[in-house]
């Protein structure tokens, strides 16, 4: 929050700004005080917030023309393709939006998690990201069964019949989730009602996200706390807000090389093939935003055991805040726990990997191991780095990083290096 | 230890790359071909097209149907671009069911530019009845529909053969070395002077399966040419705002001593 007290200069503005305080609010947003040496990596907020808006503005038109009926679903996208005016665009930026929402936010995630984000006083901030995280993979899924093709059928086939693990209930909830006795077309249009009405609950969330942010104010690479305003930070426009703006663009090409260039590259084939209960696809994939929980899903080898398995890989990062007993913020400052960053880093992409693959032999072992792994991290190697590890000084103040030739030398290069791989 | 760590990445995303087009059972590569929407600016090849929707037509119509396309769609920019008149008397060349009429009855009438394409069976069922129990797929997203695409299409018409020592095959299977199993149902499609072209190009095996193709990725992406297009300026424009903006950046900056 700004330190001063904001009047507004003109007297209407003064007159609406007593009753409804608007203007102090942009007078906040534009005022407020930002680290200075935010690198790339804290870019992909604004980034997100222009995803999740093209997501709803093109969803909106879609919604349009889309009809959510078993029968119609799949005509009623080609429809879409074929005869609407640039209705293929609105399609083809929908579909590889999700995706691009998806490498957005795991770059977001990624990125608070090496520089120690989720940390007091900011674990608030944190927790309202994780929902927003679970409402945002809630609607990829159901949008992706939309369409009404053999994935969309097959995929919402399987996760559905997860619920059915839960002992006693699980069969009646998940006749109530379908809404009948299989996949259908009751399980088609309340999933197009709750495509629709997530992406607002996301919106509000965004809001919340955004205010509790700006109580502590931003974490920055070196990750100590800062005065505000100070020589440490600048005003966010138009500082923060250019930079965003070029982060965006650069994103946005790549994006539109998705749209109109491989627009089906991240999607599945037999989607292209009308939903038919009575074929199922030789290897039922989810999209390859899911790929690493579908791979903890099916490494444990009970099916109960495997949903809490992969619900928990999830909720885990909402405890995060805790598990983490280190008071040292940023990696840049934790030698180890930098190393045991980008192992875990790499376990998540093999996750991945092997998520895509048939759960069978050397796969399956792999993902056993992996999963092992995403576990011990959290909850044996996290705590324990933050007692055991020895950490390098902190600066005082971003304008005075080091004092003399002390280790951190080596640090911030390394830091600087990461800047240059976006740049 | 960066070393090391950048290694360790470059390896795991190579493995990926490489395995994401690993399935669990390998097919042989594809036949290669030019195709000429493929790229930055990528076309459809028109007389390739009209010959494309001849073969289909004349060969695959008889059992595949294109429900998603309509006689219009041949006279539109960005495919085939018959004439209107080629695409009306194309049209008119199909009978479609109509009505009730004032008397309430149902009757028939030549198709016009509004119809979708007429198809060969009533229904799946009188398909399936009439083919051996395999349902000719549809073919207006076929090329989209298949891993491979277009080259998949291409050497899946060119892939027939005696099944190598050891496969049985019962009858009415065919082998393929490029169907999923190598098993497939619809004996080989094309062979050569099977029709003759209207534009007088030789109707060999490949340059009809060459055409029919180009006509099959026209009809699961209609709106290519202009997707490519628009690409590309969407893509330009980007770029130099991006250039403008970092330029704007800079100069922002330089007024605090901090670097972006």
């Amino acid at each position: 929050m700004s330190d001063h007290e904001y009047t507004p200069s003109s007297k209407f503005g003064k007159w609406f700004n007593d009753r409804l305080p608007l203007l102090t609010l942009a007078n906040h947003l534009t005022d407020y005080p930002t680290p200075k040496n935010l690198n790339y990596w804290w870019t992909f907020g604004g980034i997100l917030t222009f995803c999740l808006i093209t997501q709803i503005v093109t969803g909106l038109v879609l919604a349009m023309h889309y009809i959510a009926h078993a029968d119609m679903a799949f005509s009623s996208v080609e429809h879409i393709m074929r005869d609407v005016n640039y209705g293929w665009l609105l399609r083809y930026v929908h579909a590889n939006g999700a995706s691009m929402f998806f490498l957005a936010v795991y770059i977001h995630i990624f990125r608070s998690l090496f520089y120690g984000s989720y940390k007091s006083p900011r674990e608030i901030i944190w927790i309202l990201g994780i929902i927003i995280y679970l409402l945002m993979m809630a609607a990829a899924f159901m949008g992706y069964v939309l369409p009404w093709g053999q994935m969309s059928f097959w995929g919402a086939t399987v996760i559905t019949n997860l619920f059915s693990a839960i002992p006693l209930v699980g069969e009646s909830i998940t006749t109530w989730l379908w809404g009948g006795y299989s996949v259908d077309n009751p399980t088609l249009t309340r999933f197009f009602t709750l495509h629709y009405l997530i992406p607002f609950l996301i919106l509000g969330l965004v809001v919340l996200h955004i205010w509790a942010l700006h109580v502590p104010g931003n974490n920055n690479p070196v990750g100590i706390d800062i005065k505000k305003p100070s020589k440490d930070t600048v005003p966010f426009h138009p500082y923060i807000v250019i930079k965003d703006a070029f982060a965006l663009l650069m994103f946005c090409i790549v994006f539109a090389l998705f749209v109109f260039y491989q627009p089906n590259i991240l999607g599945h084939a037999d989607n292209y093939i009308e939903a038919d209960p009575l074929v199922t696809p030789a290897h039922i994939v989810p999209e390859w935003y899911l790929l690493p929980f579908y791979a903890i899903l099916r490494s444990v080898p009970d099916k109960l055991m495997g949903v809490v398995a992969m619900l928990s890989a999830i909720l885990i990062l909402a405890a995060l805040p805790w598990l983490d007993t280190s008071k040292v913020r940023s990696a840049v400052f934790r030698p180890l726990f930098r190393q045991f960053y980008w192992i875990l880093v790499a376990d998540v992409l093999i996750l991945g990997y092997v998520g895509a693959m048939p759960a069978e032999g050397l796969y399956l072992l792999i993902a056993r191991v992996a999963t092992a792994y995403y576990f011990a991290h959290f909850l044996i190697i996290l705590p324990v780095l933050g007692w055991k590890e020895k950490t390098t000084p902190l600066p005082l103040s971003i304008t005075e990083p080091v004092l003399g030739g002390s280790p951190n030398l080596a640090a911030a290069r390394s830091d600087e290096k990461i800047e240059k791989t976006i740049k | 230890m960066s070393k090391l760590k950048n290694i360790l990445f470059v390896l795991i995303f190579s493995i990926i790359v490489l395995n994401s087009s690993n399935s669990a059972e390998k097919s042989p590569p594809f036949l290669e071909t030019k195709w000429t929407f493929k790229g930055l600016f990528g076309k459809f090849d028109r007389a390739s097209l009209q010959r494309g929707y001849q073969v289909y037509t004349e060969v695959c119509a008889s059992c595949h149907s294109m429900k998603y396309l309509t006689y219009r769609n041949l006279a539109e920019k960005g495919g085939p671009e018959f004439s209107e008149g080629e695409a009306k008397a194309i049209a008119a060349s199909f009978e479609v069911t109509d009505g009730p009429d004032s008397t309430g009855e149902m009757f028939v009438r030549p198709a016009k530019l509004s119809d979708k394409f007429v198809m060969p069976y009533a229904n799946e069922q009188e398909a399936k009845a009439a083919n051996g129990g395999a349902y000719p797929p549809d073919m207006s997203v076929l090329v989209k529909a298949r891993k491979g695409g277009a080259d998949y299409i291409y050497s899946l018409l060119l892939g027939y053969s005696e099944p190598p020592e050891g496969v049985e095959l019962d009858d009415g299977v065919y082998y393929n070395k490029y169907m999923y199993g190598n098993k497939i149902k619809m004996p080989a499609p094309l062979s050569d002077d099977l029709i003759e072209y209207t534009d007088g190009t030789k109707a060999t095996a490949e340059q009809m399966s060459k055409d029919v193709t180009n006509f099959l990725m026209w009809s699961a992406e209609p709106h290519l040419e202009q997707r490519h297009k628009t690409g590309f300026r969407v893509i330009a424009y980007l770029i130099i705002l991006t250039v403008l903006v970092y330029f704007t950046m800079k100069k922002i900056w330089s007024r605090v001593e901090s670097k972006v």
